[in-house]
């Protein structure tokens, strides 16, 4: 599968026949096996997949915090076997969950230790790396908080000065876990869209594990989707969209994945058919709420129940009556009040 | 950075004018131009002359070394642990220390009969040698357990049990030993700086200075540490390395003073973080040459205090500790409302 046969450099990172878990005295638990992926410049990778599926754990492995059970991991096509650990800070910097308590830690000082792969043994940094730095926390857009603590700062800064640390690392591959986490929702869009930029701005291949489905399709050039139970599947995005990869790994009694519009819609038809007469964006959103209250929306005048949306009001026809509301809401109350009396008399 | 040589110039000032207070104050008092008189060897009083410089002299050394050495202990458990309340009176080094002490001064009648008595064959250097290797001991042990959990609170309760073994253990050596011999170590459970001799600062001098200096080389990778152990690795810190200079340094800079004065209590607690408050920095460049004259200013003016001045009494050095320190504990406590993020 994959689109990576356009690609005619060296991937900074491939894997062959990588198996990752764990081993305990218990034996082996292997999460993912005879894994071959790979990363070129400048491309955006997200990685995906359902809680324990064993995202940290190929993070982590990538990263060299912990050892693979099998198979090899190539650098630039150099096997990581091979390479010095202060060489690999050279080559892969990180972006992780853990939490940094240290309380008088200033942006400057995280910067500065996003530099140690390069200065000297008592850290000194020279022009070229105050240089480095402020050209990190200028594309992050936080070139004025140099002195500014890291505790005080938002979680979207916090996030923000991370990246920008493994910015000043100097790596042609960045590695976040989960960087999206706890943000709200314009820091999510913010952070993914910094990446995606700097990505394209600096050739750097990033790779990122998260849970926002929705950003990850307009985001990412390549989707790695990893499930509990199959080998992992990666592809472009769309491609997974078509050929219900997404569906597989995410299927659920609860919900369904919609491929007309890429998102996850839930599942609960329970009220029975209604019809909607109407266009545009009117029409768009009293379907989604009448989605939402549990009924099935059908376009054609089948129904027993059916909505028209004239001129900005929706009649409501019901049995021999009609109501005229001025608003979704005020229709939803309506429904409501009908399907009471409906229950009552039952 | 304007602000931090005010900060030095002010205590390198208060590091010299008490460290000379500490020589003229005390049972007889000396004034300071007699204090220049006797260092220029010309003194108008022969006994003045004798204490100041066979008690005052190397009791104001001690007051330094120890001050700087167990502050910066502190600091580097501290860093080590990523936890506020490390200190060698908290998690190991001084429960080590005084295991390796027992160990030592008992070790006449409690494990080998009458036949051994190993202070008197092996002197200061057996003393410093077994508080070493019992504080080495007790805080690879501490760090082993602690490396399992990552909570601060437990680490700190793991470092407790830990305290009660050795203590249990001592305790044990006590049974068996002569009450003699018991009152020696008792005394040396008080923690003084008075005890330490000319003779005994050659041996400790040169361990601890050394210790200091080379705790400056770590500046690096214990910054790189305040992020916690998976970024320091992504930095290419090899952190099992780190781990294990700067529980050696530690132990033996901690050890070694704590063999000679008795455990000191809070210092190593509470001056790291008066440094963190003055400077406002956690970078160990700035922190670790900060906690040293932090440190020395704190015990210099707590062996004055002990003395109480204009009296003839000498309080035990480690109860005026205490009473500075857990006061800075707490403060520090209070106002962060929580232990993470206190350094």
């Amino acid at each position: 599968m994959g689109n990576n046969t356009t690609h005619l450099t060296i991937p900074i990172l491939r894997t062959s026949g990588l198996t990752i878990g764990y081993r305990s005295k218990k034996g082996l638990l292997e999460l993912e096996k005879e894994l071959d992926i790979k990363i070129h410049n400048g491309e955006v990778v997200c990685l995906i997949g359902p809680n324990g599926c064993g995202k940290s754990t190929l993070m982590r492995t990538i990263a060299g915090l912990q050892p693979p059970l099998s198979g090899e991991t190539f650098i630039s096509d150099t096997d990581v076997k091979q390479i010095k650990p202060h060489q690999y800070a050279r080559l892969i910097s990180l972006v992780l969950t853990d939490k940094i308590d240290a309380g008088s830690l200033k942006v400057m000082d995280i910067l500065s230790i996003g530099r140690y792969p390069y200065t000297n043994y008592f850290a000194e940094l020279k022009a070229k790396d105050y240089a480095i730095i402020d050209k990190a926390l200028s594309s992050v857009h936080l070139s004025e908080y140099k002195d500014r603590f890291f505790n005080e700062l938002s979680d979207g800064e916090k996030q923000r000065v991370l990246i920008a640390k493994a910015l000043a690392q100097d790596t042609p591959l960045i590695m976040l876990d989960e960087p999206t986490a706890h943000l709200d929702l314009p820091n999510r869009v913010e952070i993914m869209n910094i990446l995606k930029r700097l990505a394209k701005e600096t050739n750097k291949a990033i790779l990122l594990s998260t849970h926002e489905l929705d950003l990850a399709l307009q985001t990412a050039d390549t989707i790695w989707l990893m499930n509990r139970d199959d080998q992992m599947k990666h592809g472009t995005p769309e491609d997974l969209v078509l050929n219900g990869m997404f569906e597989q790994v995410f299927k659920s009694n609860a919900f369904h994945f919609d491929r007309l519009t890429g998102a996850f819609k839930v599942d609960h038809h329970t009220k029975g058919e209604i019809s909607l007469i109407g266009t545009g964006i009117e029409s768009t959103w009293t379907q989604r709420a009448l989605e939402r209250e549990g009924y099935k929306v059908l376009h054609q005048p089948v129904c027993e129940t059916k909505i028209c949306i004239i001129d900005g009001t929706w009649q409501l026809a019901i049995k021999d009556q009609t109501i005229t509301c001025d608003s979704i809401g005020h229709l939803l109350s309506e429904l409501r009040i009908v399907n009471s009396e409906d229950s009552s008399i039952n | 950075m304007k602000n931090s040589w005010l900060i030095v110039s002010v205590g390198i000032t208060l590091v010299i004018g008490l460290f000379l207070l500490d020589l003229s104050l005390g049972s007889v008092k000396i004034s300071v131009s007699e204090l220049i008189n006797i260092l220029q060897g010309t003194p108008s009083k022969k006994s003045w002359e004798y204490i100041i410089l066979n008690f005052r002299l190397p009791k104001a050394f001690t007051a330094v070394l120890t001050g700087a050495g167990i502050s910066v202990a502190g600091l580097q458990m501290q860093t080590l642990f990523r936890n506020p309340l490390a200190g060698p009176s908290v998690l190991g080094i001084s429960h080590g220390a005084s295991l390796g002490v027992a160990v030592f001064v008992l070790s006449s009648t409690a494990m080998f009969g009458t036949v051994l008595n190993l202070q008197e064959k092996m002197g200061s250097w057996g003393l410093v040698m077994f508080a070493i290797g019992g504080s080495f001991l007790v805080l690879s042990c501490v760090l082993i357990a602690s490396s399992r959990v990552s909570d601060s609170v437990t680490i700190l309760i793991i470092g407790i049990m830990f305290g009660f073994i050795t203590g249990a253990v001592v305790n044990i050596l006590q049974f068996f030993s002569d009450p003699e011999l018991i009152q020696n170590f008792l005394v040396w459970t008080f923690g003084s700086l008075s005890g330490v001799a000319w003779s005994q600062l050659q041996v400790m001098g040169p361990i601890v200075l050394i210790a200091l200096l080379a705790s400056l080389l770590f500046s690096k990778q214990m910054n790189a540490l305040l992020l916690g152990e998976n970024y320091a690795t992504g930095v290419g810190i090899n952190v099992a390395r780190t781990r294990l200079k700067l529980i050696m340094v530690t132990s033996i800079m901690a050890g070694t003073i704590t063999a000679f004065t008795g455990p000191i209590a809070f210092i190593g607690v509470a001056v790291p973080h008066l440094a963190r408050l003055l400077f406002r920095t956690s970078n160990h460049k700035i922190l670790i040459p900060g906690t040293m004259m932090c440190g020395i200013i704190i015990m210099l003016a707590c062996d004055i205090v002990s003395q109480l001045p204009g009296s003839q009494t000498t309080l035990p050095v480690n109860s005026i500790t205490a009473l500075f320190g857990a006061p800075v504990i707490l403060t520090i406590l209070l106002k962060n409302k929580k232990m993470k993020g206190a350094f």
